[in-house]
């Protein structure tokens, strides 16, 4: 909490009642009172009365004194904010960070960063979600106390999940004696930040200018170092509005200089070297291990080195899915050595759960053979908290890493080189030829399977996106996001090379992520001259379509072709499973799925819903026919800077 | 209770020795398809058997190649990644009249055919 001084104390009374008169005198102006009782009443104007701040300017009405002498908190908060490059806020305005917003938008000059307006906080932090994983680069968002921050969470619970830095800031009035009653006060906390301390890798609630630059400065750094991670500030509203104190001290910026990311110990490293070296038959297992096309070189050199099989769990684009060594996960049931980088589950990575079986409680299977060797590097067990379960199922692991993937590969790189003998280079080749027929054959089943009800109505997801595909090839392509579930057919079918073709998913699976996020990458894109596609689903729209608005009203140009199989479609197997299991018919009242899974009758619009919210859309396709044709016209639309959206009728999966 | 397990394998087998084959294969496609959606089948294995690696580990049943005992058996008694449906929610008929809807279902067309799979898609 802040401390106020005498003269402040007084400049809110003043504001009370100055808002009090201004209040009065704008409800009662007695001569367009007068005008209103007397004459007929006037057309309106079909441009809108130019606002105050156009109006002093063109006007010349004299600045009035400030109502705080001296510098406000908040704009010396934008001094700091700026140091760190962050271009962009998102974020749905907010009484409580009133101060900071002003500033940031008048002293600040609304750049570095931008404010970009959001209709919901879950959109707003699910768009910094996004543009992180586009462009490698965190941005903030400012939320109110308690309810925004209430909205905000399950975005901030998924960025938490995906190793996403994320900055949030809470405005909270936390000075009960000075901060106005009723709304805002019901909006205040002792601690907003522990409504996300669970799921957040720091927070801070400064009470004083150079507090705020020390804990700006260190939660981006916090924040940005691996693990990354969001981090939370609580931003009190008398820090932000009034005046700077003088403590004595010379206020400062910290400079913030990035930390280098934990690496793997050495002692481990060669010993996982040495396993990887000597085995038959490695396997080399990632998820979120390349964040960077190094990141990607690193790991095709470290798979060609080996001629190891490397199945790419898709929390990222890790590995190109062209290279030959690209292979399904069911070769890990042959591994007699898995390395796993940055997994999010390792335990099911090597085992499986079967929701089935007459006791009841599902099945556990194992997918490793007895005496395979486990190797695991990931930044995340240096971070791990108790509430939440996104740990996952304990899996024992022979060497395991605490370190950054990316950061460790160089060393484990050098480390294989040197351990492997000469007499293991023919057995190595012979694999390699192995496993280079496999990939090939594994790419005609693939195609082969996605020939399947090519002609089906509604359409099938992977005639879906192979006519999607066919449109943007030849684009700087970037799959910011596919919701809901098309069977992993663009994983499959696209040739993914690049590390931002692919950005993953939502981390914690709460829904409501793809439009967001979309929206944000397709932002980030946008300034590195990309082309943002996303497969959105119909269930995920629906939490904060408003998004679709902020992506127009910011000129945010994303191709979103949507996945409308018209359900929650996992819910409906989920009730369907359990009627099964309890010898009943499920219950689908009027629609095609279990009551309470379907989103049909009325079915949603979802172009014209795009439509009104200034986007260029076309829909309801069920012809595949007509599918290839609506794209293209999309794409042109989005090359010329727009968002668009075609609405897909799809088959479940 | 505990109901008797019978792999897919098994069933196919017990059905070629047993001689029943298609036996019952009087199967009305038509009810079959209401059957099949009525009872939630297309959830995962879509409206045209098509399925997904997602939700039936990539099987296609359009057309399957199961003997309609084996079949049967299958859907009774599977304890894999599918739920079974019992005869009291689903009876040998409607079963029957599935298999004939899923017997029904178009030939998948070539690869070769598809122009957007060889020249649209990934090549190696």
């Amino acid at each position: 909490m802040s401390k106020k001084d005498s003269s402040l104390k007084l400049n809110r009374r003043k504001f009370i009642t100055a808002a009090a008169v201004a209040g009065a005198s704008g409800a009662v102006n007695p001569a367009k009172a007068a005008t209103t009782t007397t004459e007929t009443p006037q057309r309106l104007p079909s441009a809108l009365p130019p606002n105050a701040y156009v109006a002093a300017n063109e006007a010349g009405t004299p600045q009035m004194p400030a109502r705080a002498n001296g510098t406000p908190g908040s704009d010396f908060m934008v001094d700091v904010i700026k140091t760190l490059d962050i271009k962009y806020v998102p974020a749905n305005p907010a009484a409580s960070y009133r101060g900071l917003q002003e500033s940031l938008i008048d002293y600040g000059k609304n750049t570095m960063p931008e404010f970009l307006t959001c209709m919901h906080e879950e959109s707003a932090v699910g768009m910094c979600h996004g543009y992180f994983k586009a462009t490698g680069k965190p941005i903030m968002t400012l939320v109110h106390g308690v309810v925004g921050l209430q909205h905000a969470t399950m975005a901030i619970y998924n960025a938490w999940c995906d190793r996403v830095p994320v900055l949030v800031i809470g405005g909270n009035d936390m000075d009960a004696a000075h901060r106005p009653p009723g709304v805002p006060t019901f909006h205040s906390a002792q601690d907003i930040n522990a409504i996300v301390r669970d799921y957040t890798k720091w927070d801070d609630t400064p009470v004083s200018a150079q507090h705020f630059a020390q804990s700006f400065v260190r939660m981006y750094k916090i924040a940005t170092t691996p693990p990354y991670g969001p981090v939370m500030m609580s931003l009190d509203g008398g820090l932000q509005n009034d005046a700077i104190r003088d403590f004595g001290e010379q206020l400062y910026i910290p400079k913030f200089f990035a930390s280098a990311p934990p690496q793997g110990d050495d002692a481990a490293v060669k010993e996982a070297a040495r396993l990887l070296a000597n085995a038959e038959r490695p396997v080399i297992v990632v998820d979120r291990a390349a964040r960077t096309q190094d990141g990607v070189k690193h790991l095709i050199e470290l798979a060609e080195l080996l001629q190891a099989p490397v199945v790419d769990q898709g929390g990222r684009m890790n590995f190109p899915n062209t290279h030959f060594l690209s292979r399904p996960p069911n070769v890990i049931g042959q591994a007699d050595v898995v390395i796993g980088m940055e997994l999010s589950d390792f335990w099911n990575t090597v085992n499986g759960f079967v929701d089935n079986g007459d006791d009841g409680f599902g099945k556990n299977i194992t997918k490793i053979k007895p005496g395979t060797k486990l190797i695991s590097i990931s930044s995340v067990d240096l971070l791990t908290k108790s509430n939440y379960q996104d740990f996952q199922r304990f899996q024992s692991i022979d060497i395991s890493m605490p370190g950054d993937a990316e950061a460790t590969l160089p060393s484990l790189i050098e480390a294989v080189k040197s351990s492997i003998s000469g007499n293991r280079k023919d057995a190595m080749t012979k694999r390699g030829d192995a496993i280079r027929q496999a990939h090939a054959k594994g790419l005609e089943a693939t195609k082969q399977a996605a020939a399947i009800a090519w002609d089906a109505s509604p359409i099938n997801t992977a005639r879906l996106v192979t006519e999607l595909y066919a449109q943007i090839k030849d684009l700087d392509w970037s799959l910011v996001s596919t919701s809901g579930n098309t069977s992993g057919w663009a994983n499959r079918l696209w040739p993914m090379e690049k590390h931002y073709q692919w950005l993953g998913s939502s981390g914690g699976y709460g829904v409501g992520y793809g439009a967001p996020a979309s929206v944000g990458a397709a932002l980030g894109n946008r300034d590195l001259g990309r082309f943002s596609v996303s497969i959105q689903s119909d269930g995920d729209l629906m939490y904060a379509p408003g998004v679709l608005w902020t992506a127009a009203r910011h000129k945010i140009p994303l191709l979103a072709v949507m996945h409308n199989n018209r359900g929650y479609h996992q819910e409906s197997m989920h009730v369907q499973r359990f009627a099964n299991f309890r010898n009943r018919v499920a219950n689908n009242g009027n629609d095609l799925a279990p009551i309470g899974t379907s989103i049909m009758n009325p079915d949603i619009q979802y172009h014209e819903l795009a439509k009104s919210m200034g986007w260029w859309a076309k829909g309801p396709i069920s012809d595949p026919a007509e599918l290839g044709p609506a794209i293209k016209e999309a794409v042109n639309v989005v090359k010329s800077g727009q968002p668009a959206l075609v609405n897909v009728l799809t088959q479940p999966r | 209770m505990r109901f008797v397990r019978v792999s897919l394998a098994a069933a196919a087998l017990a059905a070629i020795v047993a001689g029943t084959g298609d036996a019952r294969a009087d199967g009305d496609a038509a009810k079959g398809k209401i059957a099949f959606t009525q009872h939630g089948c297309w959830q995962c294995h879509d409206f045209a058997g098509e399925g997904s690696v997602a939700t039936s580990n990539g099987k296609v049943i359009a057309r399957t190649q199961l003997p309609l005992d084996a079949f049967i058996s299958f859907v009774r008694t599977t304890d894999g990644q599918m739920p079974p449906f019992r005869a009291a929610i689903l009876s040998d008929q409607d079963l029957t009249n599935i298999y004939a809807y899923l017997q029904s279902l178009p030939a998948p067309k070539a690869v070769s055919d598809i122009p957007l799979l060889n020249s649209g898609v990934r090549s190696q």
